[in-house]
């Protein structure tokens, strides 16, 4: 049900070229996304795709809007050839499924390598029932890490651009002209 | 939309209990989903909810952008310095459970480290959703 709705909304996605009713699709397709996360108990995915896929990227989407404009332009060539590569990819990545194991069987490797360790003792060595937490701030605790200064870096680049954007624009001509 | 009373009144209503939720969604973290990077976002979307109402030059008064790029860098800061922190007490880097008061219960570390680095993680996610959002709102109308 929800997966139809998922498709009915990338469909939509496509065809209608009102940027607005774009953005609010998207908005629609991130819900439903985090709703499907929620049918498959993964709660905390599904609670990061509902405030940064429906919540801040929606916001951010209209920022962008009010630059370039309400209405998006038909594209100049045909759709043959994208459709082409999207299928042969299609193909591939169906090809390369079949070596994987059966989807959900309880003996497959994801689940034995070091996941039994995490749900029987983390709450004994961490302390904390939510395993998710435990798992990502403790016993992967140098990823996070990484993952935060990630975040801030591309925060960095996005300033970098548009703060020099706007800098070369007030200044025509000035000396900071390609930096 | 300043002149729309009920989005207006509306949004004042909603945002303490958007920002008290993001401190909840931080501080359960432990207990129910959700986490640093979730507070954050949603502390983000509270200033973008009363940014879009209130105009930008209001929540600039109280966050101004030097401010909200300096906890972006911040929260990098503490989430290492946890780890420095643990190193000073003898452990390994982010080994938390040097920050046990009792050593005999030295699990007791593993909450506060997790809080420590998840509010490092927060303050970061939080600084960098409202610095993006800052650049794209304020964009159009400067070059107008």
């Amino acid at each position: 049900m929800l997966l139809t709705l998922l498709a009915a909304t990338g469909l939509g996605l496509l065809r209608i070229r009102n940027l607005f009713a774009v953005v609010m699709l998207a908005g629609v397709y991130s819900l439903l996304s985090a709703g499907l996360f929620t049918v498959m108990d993964a709660v905390d995915v599904a609670f990061t795709e509902a405030a940064v896929g429906a919540g801040i990227s929606t916001v951010l989407f209209l920022g962008a809007m009010a630059l370039c404009g309400h209405h998006e332009s038909r594209p100049g060539h045909t759709p043959l050839l994208p459709l082409f590569v999207v299928c042969l990819t299609g193909i591939a990545l169906v090809y390369g499924t079949m070596d994987m194991p059966p989807f959900g069987g309880a003996d497959n490797p994801v689940h034995h390598h070091v996941a039994d360790h995490y749900i029987e003792e983390s709450y004994h060595e961490i302390g904390i029932p939510n395993v998710v937490t435990s798992v990502l701030a403790s016993y992967r605790g140098y990823d996070t890490m990484g993952e935060t200064t990630v975040v801030f870096a591309a925060a960095v680049g996005v300033m970098i651009l548009l703060i020099g954007a706007r800098t070369r624009r007030e200044r025509p001509g000035g000396e900071g002209g390609d930096g | 939309m300043r002149e729309e009373v009920i989005v207006r009144v509306g949004a004042k209503v909603l945002a303490p209990f958007i920002i008290t939720f993001a401190l909840y969604v931080h501080f359960h973290g432990d207990y129910s989903p959700g986490g640093g990077f979730q507070a954050g976002v949603i502390l983000g979307a509270a200033f973008a909810l009363l940014a879009l109402v209130y105009g930008l030059d209001e929540v600039q008064r109280v966050l101004p952008p030097w401010f909200v790029q300096a906890c972006a860098a911040m929260g990098v800061v503490i989430y290492a310095g946890v780890g420095v922190a643990t190193m000073l007490l003898g452990h390994n880097y982010l080994g938390y459970n040097a920050l046990a008061p009792d050593p005999s219960h030295a699990e007791h570390g593993q909450h506060y480290g997790i809080l420590l680095v998840e509010l490092g993680v927060l303050v970061t996610v939080f600084g960098v959703m409202v610095s993006v959002f800052y650049l794209f709102a304020g964009r159009g109308r400067k070059a107008q």
